[in-house]
């Protein structure tokens, strides 16, 4: 358990991570998903109880704790004035047993070689979380452990992002992934863990995520030639939840043969259709029931 | 000392070795000598009454020695500051000790790599000062004997060994000014505040000095350990104020830097 004040930040928090697996830790911001990695890497000490990786004490400062484990917390940070390939011989001289020999094969496999001799103070967003990978490699881990990795990364970072994790995982890498974007967990992960307030609140594969979301109501927004008719149409129509107006538009929440057939009934009745969008998945539906829900 | 603390400690050395600051404080160090020169054969006088000044103008050797007593008491401890109370607050800043915090080392190696860092930075600026004090000197005034502070006369060579064994004698109190900076850096994780309170303590440490007129409590303050160099130029060289200047500098290094490992060794690394 951790505690910020009067504030339980993480509480029993118990992850069975399959060898080789893509693990999706998923959480709204302040749900306790960085906490708990600071506590796995040894950053921070629980306030009770312990953490165990491996079956090994992680909180025990030792560098026997940490054995087969590599990872980053937030953004990587290195040191602006040395070049990518200083910080990585920096990082490699304190982990010995080898590290350095993988330098040049972590900075190809990141695709940064061409730029290691650059200084980090000129380096993107991008290359930084791809540096801190590469920083991470040089453990050669059995477990790396990524705290929203393509944060503050635009789209073709984060595709690089999700491309080398997916390479990483072929290699049999077992990552523990934490993000607070569900689709991007859809995509990398086959397992998750949902933590709310400090607590698990679900675990398991994402199948099972799946089959329990319930009854695959969805978010929508409409916009339409006459809102004012689709409104009534909207409110006469079995299925259809939650309509309401927002920013000249009107949401509600249906199945998706509902909003099939209230597409048909709104051109049926002369209205034509700008948008009819669906804004959360059956998925993220779930997500938030989980997390947003009355604990 | 620990294979892991000496790789922390070389590393630490190329970080100080890659950024400019830690030129300024050399340059500075080097600047100072000559710029003292050239004032001086600008103008008459001089400051004859510090300890050594008497030698000014007959020999460049005192010049280091007088420049230190008269000019940059305050400079040496600024810079001691400026890079002892960076040198953990700084990476705290950056976020980067997370990232050597979960390698394979030691907190107390990573710590101690630290430690030797500044004071090994203390002593470069230290023997770059006493190296142009020399050098300026005896260019403006030659390579001659030196009169002691009792009047003896000694050979320039002799002179030239004893003034850079003065100036390791007055580093010594500036380790003390290095290590509660260390101190400060660790507990607050803020630059300034560690550069600041290490400034004001070695102040303070002066203040006290001028205030206490009795001599046993004002010998065990900080600030008179950097007379202590003075035992090197005595008829007979004083060894107790030598060594007080060692072991009351070393005891006000060692209390700060043990509060600063157990701090260091069971933080949280928390937050950017």
């Amino acid at each position: 358990m951790k505690r910020y004040g009067d504030i339980v930040a993480v509480d029993a928090v118990d992850l069975t991570i399959d060898d080789g697996e893509v693990y999706g830790f998923l959480g709204p911001n302040g749900a306790g998903k960085t906490t708990t990695m600071r506590m796995l890497l040894g950053l921070i000490r629980p306030d009770a109880g312990s953490v165990r990786l491996f079956g090994r004490d992680a909180e025990h400062r030792t560098p026997q704790a940490l054995t087969g484990v590599a990872g980053f917390v937030e953004a990587p940070r290195f040191y602006p004035y040395l070049s990518g390939r200083k910080n990585l011989e920096l990082l490699a001289a304190f982990d010995g047993d080898g590290a350095r020999g993988r330098i040049d094969d972590t900075l190809e496999l990141v695709e940064l070689r061409q730029r290691a001799k650059d200084k980090v103070g000129g380096y993107s967003q991008g290359m930084r979380q791809r540096l801190g990978l590469a920083a991470s490699l040089l453990r050669d881990p059995r477990l790396l452990i990524l705290d929203e990795p393509t944060n503050g990364l635009d789209p073709a970072g984060m595709r690089d992002m999700r491309i080398l994790i997916r390479r990483l995982a072929e290699r049999g890498i077992t990552i523990l992934l934490s993000s607070h974007l569900l689709a991007e967990v859809e995509e990398l992960c086959t397992r998750v863990a949902i933590i709310r307030a400090g607590r698990i609140v679900f675990e398991g594969p994402l199948s099972e995520m799946h089959a329990r979301t319930p009854g695959g109501n969805v978010s929508y927004r409409l916009r339409t030639t006459d809102q004012q008719r689709a409104r009534a149409i909207l409110a006469a129509t079995g299925g259809v939840h939650g309509v309401a107006a927002a920013d000249g538009d009107l949401t509600f929440v249906a199945d998706e043969p509902t909003a099939v057939e209230l597409s048909r009934t709104l051109v049926r009745d002369g209205l034509g259709i700008a948008a009819l969008v669906p804004e959360t998945t059956s998925l993220e539906e779930f997500f938030f029931e989980l997390t947003e829900g009355a604990p | 000392m620990r294979g892991g603390t000496l790789v922390a400690y070389r590393w630490e050395l190329r970080k100080l070795a890659a950024q400019k600051r830690t030129y300024i404080g050399i340059g500075s160090a080097v600047v100072l000598p000559v710029i003292f020169v050239v004032v001086m054969a600008l103008q008459r006088g001089g400051p004859y009454d510090a300890p050594l000044g008497h030698n000014l103008r007959r020999t460049g050797l005192s010049l280091a020695l007088v420049v230190l007593t008269f000019a940059s008491r305050f400079g040496a401890q600024l810079v001691t500051a400026l890079v002892a109370g960076d040198i953990v607050a700084s990476e705290d800043s950056v976020g980067t000790l997370k990232m050597i915090l979960t390698r394979s080392l030691r907190r107390g190696q990573i710590l101690g790599g630290k430690i030797l860092a500044a004071f090994t930075y203390v002593a470069a600026v230290m023997l770059a000062f006493a190296a142009a004090g020399v050098v300026a000197g005896v260019a403006a005034w030659g390579f001659n004997p030196l009169t002691t502070l009792a009047h003896t006369q000694i050979s320039a060579a002799h002179a030239l060994g004893l003034t850079i064994a003065a100036v390791a004698v007055f580093a010594m109190p500036l380790a003390g000014v290095a290590a509660f900076a260390i101190l400060l850096s660790t507990w607050t994780r803020n630059s300034a505040a560690a550069i600041v309170g290490a400034l004001v303590y070695a102040l303070a440490q002066e203040a006290i000095g001028g205030l206490v007129h009795r001599d046993w409590a004002r010998h065990y303050l900080l600030s008179d350990q950097y007379d202590g160099w003075q035992g090197l130029f005595r008829s007979s060289t004083d060894w107790a104020l030598v060594g007080r200047a060692l072991w009351v500098s070393a005891i006000f290094a060692a209390i700060p830097l043990v509060a600063a490992l157990v701090i260091f060794s069971r933080r949280d690394v928390a937050g950017d």
